[in-house]
Formats: structure tokens, C-alpha cells, sequence
């Protein structure tokens, strides 16, 4: 617990209305979105300035006090819950868009900056921020950098690190350090931008983002294909992706989800269907069209019920409504919603859905699943009650049994939710334990007191 | 110890309600009070988890707990947009009334809540007092927006830009009113709510203006009693349940076809909160029958925007959250502003927000209320609209004090007093 000293000298540099240290203030930052126990922190801080944040980095390694570094605290796997003792730095006071630049297409961002806020400025001058996660309309950009968030778009546009060129950050002793660059190519160096991409605030504490931005496309055309097969409707995505069309988004639900879906909104959902695939292509107006009609006859070949396209904004935003309400519409179900992210090769789909059906049963679980089947990122949901101590056990066995079939059909633990406190454990499954260890050696020379965000994604605290 | 033991089972029957959010966060993107402070107790899921930590014994402090759930406007957006469904409004509002039976009230809010607001004619007889002495302490600040400022240093009044009470209230003007129905064949229940009485009379006056125009008749009791909402709101269920228990006696002993109100809280309150919270009859006054003045004279009475090429005058209509997110009315007021024939909306930059009101928040966190307030003036202001309206008078109230500050000086009216012009 930082003394009365301390939290003077951190008030000296935040400034006294942004240090927070009351019982009640500590606990709402004791969690994030992840299932997972909570832990307040000693003191939450809120920079207002890049100055006072390099400060605060620096005043916490001099002082031994463990740094949590907080954007929307959307994170699903524990990421930014904090430690006992330690500090949460806010970033959310760092909201400035420093630069939109049309000419060369990049941005240059605070950390604290809101992803949709900033996607819209883009968009309002013309140009496209791809990455899209779910909790976009307050996730921050350091939060999707330092997870390496993905979204809807992923399968054509790739995730946050594709449009990654640089970032700048404080390292432990507080000094700024520069990476990357406002060019397309850049080779000055290590890219020690691509080391902080997905380090989840282990290894620095962003001081400013360059982002890179593409142009929009100009048609765009969204589909729903129902399937009464889930093998099918996993094989025509292979398919189309054979045809060498590579839809912006190509999004799966299964069953559960779409009676789900259908009891939650009545917007005429055919609930008898095995699977529905939604489906948007986007591009030149003429190539959208040929896209489009192939992909639908591709649905076809492979025993599609029903294809519909839609034909206007209004049925665009009714295909989209669907699947944005798979996650609503499964969370009314049980009190507890428990959100995975294993990712399988998308040629595996059918292997996963028929393991997701078996580990269903054998733990007696209410499993819903939708997601990303372009990218082969699926979204199994638990409906549970953790306050049920017997069917958590259980649940936290099914997720165990997940993670064991997505790495033998040569999957990875996480697509886009990060490692943090939840699948540290896992980790060695995935990539022996040489990975661990380089990361750990790595680490603990950029930051000798194992300061930041410790006990996250390496495992149990290095001691 | 023991006593935090008490708390927390007390609050153990939110757990249900509780354990339904499932931390997303989302509500950061919705809650006005977040956008000013950046702070997670501020918003909706920092609040239901302190509320969580209480009830489980995870913290000590259930004054700290109480100062955050009473840091709420209670405007619904969260709710509204909540993608696991969370019933905010209900967990604070039982929230509040279990802190307060734990910790107690004020003296000045036990006086108001358990002595004078559950008592119409004093409540009456004391603002008519109020209203002839007001003078003495106050001074006009905008003349087109009608608002007045104190005359010197007041520890409640403080630098607000307030409308002061009617000169004659509109209990006194028309006391009581009890026609049949006329060609449209409908009779309507007529509550205007405190407000309405009290500060905007004229508002009033144009909704029985538009019945009579329209042959709808009214019933319009003397002796009507407070919604209840500043009690509920307060956590004092005892007196919120004393005032709806006159109004519902008040109004099942007529005869009508619709409980109408211009006010968006009082609708709001009377639709959704009168049949969950009040214990015991509420007689022929059912949730399907009470509605806000302008859903009834679009949806029911078939009044439709007026089409012609005329030039018309924008108004910046701003939504009441109680129409907004709780009774989910946006069109209505819209289309009764246009039906005039005179009149088109202009909508705000930025959508639709809060007004920063929040009843007894405006009073409690006059600072934060102002930031928002004068966030929802400038939007007002950038329409450049020459009258601002909405559909609520507790909102007119808010607008009058930061428009005048703001100096955003045009007139504020009620969406029926644009109506009744035109008739």
C-alpha cells in the first residue's frame, strides 16, 4: 500500500483530483469483462498529460508498485485486473486524435482514444479503420494494440496488428522510446512495435499509436445463408474461400444461437436451420456483384435452403442486427456468460462443432455457439450461474476440454481475447515450454522488478 | 461488522438482478455522468458492482456505496441499450430505498418526504406563499427564455438561471374539469403533474386547449397528488406509495378511456413504477391506459404532420429520457410538432443525450448536472434553430437554467404549446 508520502508525490504528478484511493473507487476497478476473481488495487491514478504518464511509470518502478494500465477494462481474459498493492493507470484521459492524414494515409493516436469515436473521424474524412472488435464503442485503442484485438473484418482486412506502424512507449524507468514509423516501410531497427502489439501492458506503457488507414470500399453487399447441416455450411466456406473470394466478413451461428436469437428480437429467423452463415463481400461496385453472385451459388451448390441477399441499407442492417444480437440474446439466457475465442484452421470448423456438441453433453452444459467461421474464430458460449458451485466446476473442465481440442486440430488458444490471468495456464500446450522461458528471460530484462502487469500471459509471478 | 452483515443480506434480494450484468462495459458508451468524469463508479457497471461487493461483504463503507448510487440520473439510456438486459432503474431505485432504511435520511428530506409532499393541499398552500415572495430574492436574467437568478449570495440557488413559480398556478386557474366526450368519442384522465401546476401553467392550459379543439373529453380532478418519483427516487417507498394510492382513488372514481400527462417522468412513472413498486390497488388505473399526451394524439387520435410547401420555422426538439428510453417515444412528439403546419424538427448534433436534470441530481450535484446541461445547450444552440422544445417540464426547467447561461437566448416551449398555437 503506497504511504501518505507516496500518493503525494503521485498527486503531485496527476494532479490530487486524479488519484483515487477510496474503498469504493478501488473496487470498480477490481475487474474487467473476464469470468475471473476480483483484486482492487491500492490506488487508481488518472494522467492527464503524456508527461505525468511517464512519470507515473517511473515513480511506480522506483517504488516496487506492481502497474496495471487500464483502458475501457473490456478485456476477457483478465488483463487488466490489477494487483493487491498495486496501481491502475487510466488512459482515458489520453483521448486526443493527434493526426488524421489523408495523404499518406495514417493517424496518430493517444492511447486512450475510443475505437469507434476514432473510426467514425476516419470515416468522416473519407477513409477506413478497419478493426472492429465487439466492444469497439468503448474499447480504447492502446486496450486493442496491447491485445491485438480482431473483429468482424478480420478475415479480409486482418486484426489491430496489420495496422500497427508504430508505437511509442514508456519504458520501466519512465524514458520514452520510439518505434515504427509514419512510412509504409520501415526496417530502422528491431520492430519493437510488433514486440508491443499483444503484450498485454508487460512490456510498456503506450505513449502514442500510428495507425495505419485504407481506403473504403465502394459497394457493398451482405447475405444469410441457412443450412440444415453444419458440415455444410462449414464446407461452403471453405469454398468460397477455394474460389479465391475473400469476403469481408463471413460470420457462423449455430442452432442454439439462432432460437436464441429469434426469441430475443422475432425478426424471422428460421430456427429449424442447422447453421446460418452471414456473409458481406465489399470492393469495386462491379466485382462486388460477381463476388456476390458466385458466393450465392456456391450456398447453393452446398444445399443452402435459403439465400437471402439483401437489397437495400435496410435489409444490409437486418442481416447485422442478427448477429450482433447473438452475444445480448445468449447472455438473457443464464445469469453467467462465459465468452471463448479458441481458434481452429477454418477448414477444422465441422471437427470443432461436432467436439463443442460432445463437450456440451459430457459436462451437461448449455453451449451456444457463433463466431468468426471465416477466420476460423468461434465464439463457444457457457450459459451458466457461477453461483452454482457443482456446474462451475463442471464448466470449468468444458473449457479445459475446449482449449485441448482447438490445439490437437492445430488451433491456438486465443484468437482475439488475449492470454492474460485466464489461459496463462495454458500456454505451455501451445508452445512448449522454450517459448515460455524466452518470453520470461525477455521480460525480466526490460523490467527487472517485473513491474508491469505481472502474473499475466507468462504465468505465475517470476520471483 | 454485524451491522455491514445486515446491509448485505438486505441487499441480497438484488442478487438475482445483480448477477445478471455480465460486465461488458458497454455502458460506458451510454451514461452522461461517465462522459464528464471518466470514472468507473461512475458508471452504471462500476455502480452494480460496488452494489455486488456490498452484498457480499467485499467493502466496508456503504456511505462511499451510496454516494456513487445516488451519482445517477436515472435517465435509463444504459438500460436501454444494455445488451444483457440489466433492469438498472429497478436496482437502484430498490438500492436507494435499502441504503436509505439502513443509513436513514436528512432531516430536510425526512420533512419533505414523510410531512409535506404526501400532502397536496399543504404543498399547495406553501408554494402559493412561495410564489408571492420569490420576487423579493430574485432578479430576471434572460427575458426571452423567461428565466430569473438570485438577487444575492443563496446557499440553494447558488448561480442557477431558475423559472420561477406561476404567479397563479394552474389548480387555481381551472380548478377541476369534468366534460364528456365530444365527437371523437374519447374521454381523457388529465394529469399535468407538479411542474405543470406549479411552474408552467400555460402548458396545461394548451393540452385543454388541443381536447377541446379535438372534442376529447377530460377529467381533470382537483386535489391530484405528486407522481411520486422524487420519494422513489429518494428511497422512500412508504410516501411514493401514500401519493399513488390518492391518485389512484382520485382518478378510478371517474370515468375516461386514457390517463394522459405532459410530463415525460410523470408517464414514465405512472406506466412503469406504479404497478411495480405501489402496495396495494390502483384501481382502473392500468399500465395499458396511461400514456403521454403526445403518443395519445398521434397513436390514438390519428393527428398527422401536416403536408404542405410552406416555410416553416426549425424547432430543436430535445427527447426526454423518460419518453426516450423508458416509454420509448421519439416519433410522437416529432410528428405533433410538424402537425401544426408551421413548424419543422431540427435535430441536434450528436443525437439524442440527457439534459443533465435528473430530478433531485440537479439539486445533490449541481456541477456535474451543469456540465451536462450546458453540453445539451450548445447542441441546442448549433441548430440555430429559433425555439427549442421537448416534452417534458422538468427538462424545461434544466434548459431554462443552462440556456440562459449559455446564452443560447430563444424561447422554450412544450411540444403542446406549439400545437395549441396553431388551433
Amino acid at each position: 500500500m503506497p504511504n501518505d508520502s507516496l500518493q503525494k508525490e503521485f498527486a503531485a504528478v496527476v494532479g490530487q483530483e486524479n488519484v483515487m484511493t477510496g474503498e469504493s473507487d478501488l473496487h470498480a476497478y477490481s475487474y474487467d469483462s473476464a469470468v475471473l476473481d476480483q483484486v482492487s488495487p491500492a490506488m487508481v491514478v488518472r494522467p492527464e498529460t503524456s508527461e505525468a504518464l511517464g512519470r507515473v511509470v517511473k515513480l511506480c518502478n522506483e517504488n516496487d508498485l506492481k502497474l496495471t494500465v487500464r483502458g475501457a477494462g473490456t478485456n476477457l481474459s483478465g488483463g487488466t485486473i490489477p494487483h493487491s498493492g498495486g496501481i491502475v493507470c487510466l488512459t482515458n484521459a489520453l483521448n486526443k486524435v493527434l493526426e488524421i492524414n489523408e495523404d499518406d494515409l495514417y493517424a496518430v493516436v493517444q492511447p486512450g482514444v475510443i475505437t469507434a469515436q476514432f473510426a467514425a473521424q476516419v470515416a468522416a474524412k473519407g477513409l477506413l479503420y478497419p478493426p472492429d472488435p465487439g466492444s469497439q464503442a468503448v474499447s480504447t485503442l492502446g486496450g486493442n494494440v496491447a491485445e491485438n484485438a480482431g473483429g468482424l473484418r478480420a478475415l479480409k482486412y486482418g486484426v489491430t496488428k496489420d495496422y500497427v506502424m508504430g508505437v511509442d512507449f514508456f519504458d520501466v524507468n519512465g524514458e520514452l522510446v520510439h518505434s515504427g514509423s509514419k512510412t509504409v516501410k520501415c526496417v530502422t531497427g528491431y520492430n519493437l512495435s510488433g514486440l508491443m502489439v499483444a503484450s498485454e501492458g508487460t512490456l510498456g506503457v503506450f505513449e502514442k499509436l500510428i495507425l495505419k488507414l485504407v481506403p473504403p470500399p465502394k459497394a457493398i453487399k451482405s447475405m444469410m445463408a441457412e443450412f440444415d447441416d453444419v458440415g455444410a455450411a462449414s464446407q461452403t466456406v471453405s469454398s468460397i474461400i477455394a474460389a479465391k473470394i475473400v469476403p469481408a466478413t463471413l460470420e457462423f451461428m449455430d442452432n442454439f444461437t439462432i432460437k436464441t436469437v429469434e426469441n430475443f428480437r422475432g425478426a424471422g429467423l428460421n430456427t429449424e436451420a442447422a447453421a446460418l452463415l452471414l456473409i458481406e463481400v465489399d470492393g469495386h461496385p462491379a466485382q462486388v456483384e460477381d463476388d456476390a453472385s458466385q458466393v450465392e451459388a456456391i450456398c447453393k451448390e452446398h444445399g443452402a435452403g435459403k439465400v437471402t441477399v439483401a437489397k437495400d441499407a435496410n435489409q444490409r442492417a437486418a442481416v447485422w442486427q442478427a448477429r450482433r444480437d447473438a452475444l445480448p440474446a445468449l447472455a438473457r439466457v443464464k445469469p453467467t456468460t462465459v465468452l471463448e475465442d479458441a481458434t481452429v484452421p477454418r477448414s477444422k470448423i465441422p471437427d470443432m462443432m461436432q467436439a463443442l456438441k460432445r463437450i456440451a453433453r459430457e459436462y451437461k452444459l448449455t453451449i451456444g455457439t457463433f463466431g468468426h467461421a471465416g477466420d476460423g474464430n468461434l465464439h463457444p458460449t457457457i450459459l451458466t450461474d457461477i453461483r452454482d458451485k457443482e456446474e462451475w466446476k463442471r464448466v470449468e473442465k468444458a473449457i479445459d476440454a475446449i482449449f485441448d481440442e482447438a490445439l490437437a486440430l492445430g488451433g491456438t488458444l486465443s484468437g482475439e481475447h488475449g492470454i492474460g490471468l485466464a489461459k496463462s495456464k495454458y500456454m505451455h500446450l501451445e508452445y512448449g515450454t522454450a517459448a515460455i522461458e524466452y518470453s520470461r528471460k525477455m521480460k525480466s530484462v526490460m523490467d527487472p522488478k517485473n513491474i508491469l502487469n505481472p502474473g499475466k500471459m507468462l504465468g505465475p509471478l517470476l520471483t | 461488522m454485524a451491522d455491514i452483515k445486515r446491509l448485505a443480506g438486505m441487499l441480497q434480494e438484488l442478487d438475482d438482478l445483480l448477477t445478471r450484468c455480465m460486465r461488458c462495459g458497454l455502458c460506458q458508451a451510454q451514461c452522461p455522468v461517465f462522459a464528464r468524469t471518466g470514472r468507473e463508479a461512475d458508471v452504471t457497471r462500476g455502480k452494480l458492482a460496488l452494489l455486488s461487493g456490498l452484498s457480499r461483504e467485499m467493502l466496508t463503507d456503504p456511505a462511499q456505496v451510496r454516494e456513487k448510487i445516488d451519482t445517477c440520473l436515472l435517465c435509463g439510456t444504459c438500460e436501454a441499450n444494455c445488451p444483457s438486459g440489466v433492469k438498472v432503474t429497478d436496482i437502484f431505485l430498490r438500492a436507494r430505498a435499502i441504503l436509505n432504511g439502513y443509513m436513514g435520511l436528512s432531516p430536510a428530506q425526512r420533512l419533505i418526504f414523510r410531512r409535506m409532499l404526501p400532502r397536496p393541499k399543504l404543498m399547495n398552500a406553501l408554494l402559493s406563499m412561495s410564489a408571492l415572495f420569490q420576487g423579493l430574492f430574485s432578479k430576471e436574467a434572460d427575458p426571452v427564455i423567461g428565466s430569473s437568478c438570485a438577487r444575492f449570495n443563496a446557499p440553494l440557488i447558488r448561480d442557477r438561471h431558475f423559472k420561477k413559480l406561476a404567479k397563479k398556478p394552474l389548480h387555481r386557474q381551472v380548478p377541476s374539469v369534468d366534460t364528456p366526450a365530444g365527437a371523437s368519442g374519447l374521454k381523457v384522465a388529465f394529469f399535468p403533474g407538479c411542474l405543470t401546476d406549479k411552474i408552467y401553467p400555460g402548458v396545461g392550459l394548451a393540452a385543454l386547449k388541443i381536447f377541446k379543439h379535438h372534442q376529447v373529453g377530460v377529467y381533470m380532478p382537483a386535489g391530484q397528488a405528486c407522481c411520486g418519483i422524487p420519494a422513489l427516487s429518494s428511497g422512500e417507498a412508504d410516501a411514493f406509495s401514500s401519493l399513488v394510492r390518492q391518485n389512484a382513488e382520485l382518478f378510478s372514481a371517474g370515468k375516461w378511456d386514457y390517463l394522459v400527462t405532459p410530463c415525460a417522468t410523470c408517464t414514465a412513472t405512472m406506466h412503469k413504477l406504479w404497478p411495480e413498486y405501489h402496495r396495494g390497488s390502483l384501481g382502473r388505473v392500468i399500465t395499458d391506459n396511461i400514456m403521454d399526451v403526445s403518443q395519445f394524439m398521434i397513436d390514438v387520435l390519428g393527428v398527422k404532420p401536416f403536408q404542405n410547401e410552406a416555410d416553416k420555422t426549425p424547432v430543436a426538439y430535445h427527447d426526454p429520457c423518460h419518453l426516450r428510453n423508458t416509454m420509448k417515444i421519439t416519433a410522437q412528439p416529432r410528428s405533433l410538432i410538424e402537425a401544426g403546419g408551421r413548424h419543422t424538427v431540427a435535430e441536434l448534433p450528436g443525437g439524442p443525450s440527457c439534459c443533465g436534470s435528473g430530478g433531485s441530481f440537479n439539486l445533490k450535484h449541481y456541477k456535474l448536472s451543469t456540465e451536462i446541461g450546458l453540453e445539451k445547450a450548445r447542441a441546442i444552440g448549433a441548430t440555430n434553430a429559433p425555439v427549442a422544445a421537448t416534452g417534458c417540464p422538468a427538462c424545461m426547467l434544466q434548459l431554462t437554467d443552462m440556456m440562459s447561461r449559455e446564452h443560447v437566448s430563444i424561447p422554450i416551449r412544450h411540444v403542446l404549446e406549439l400545437y395549441a398555437e396553431n388551433l
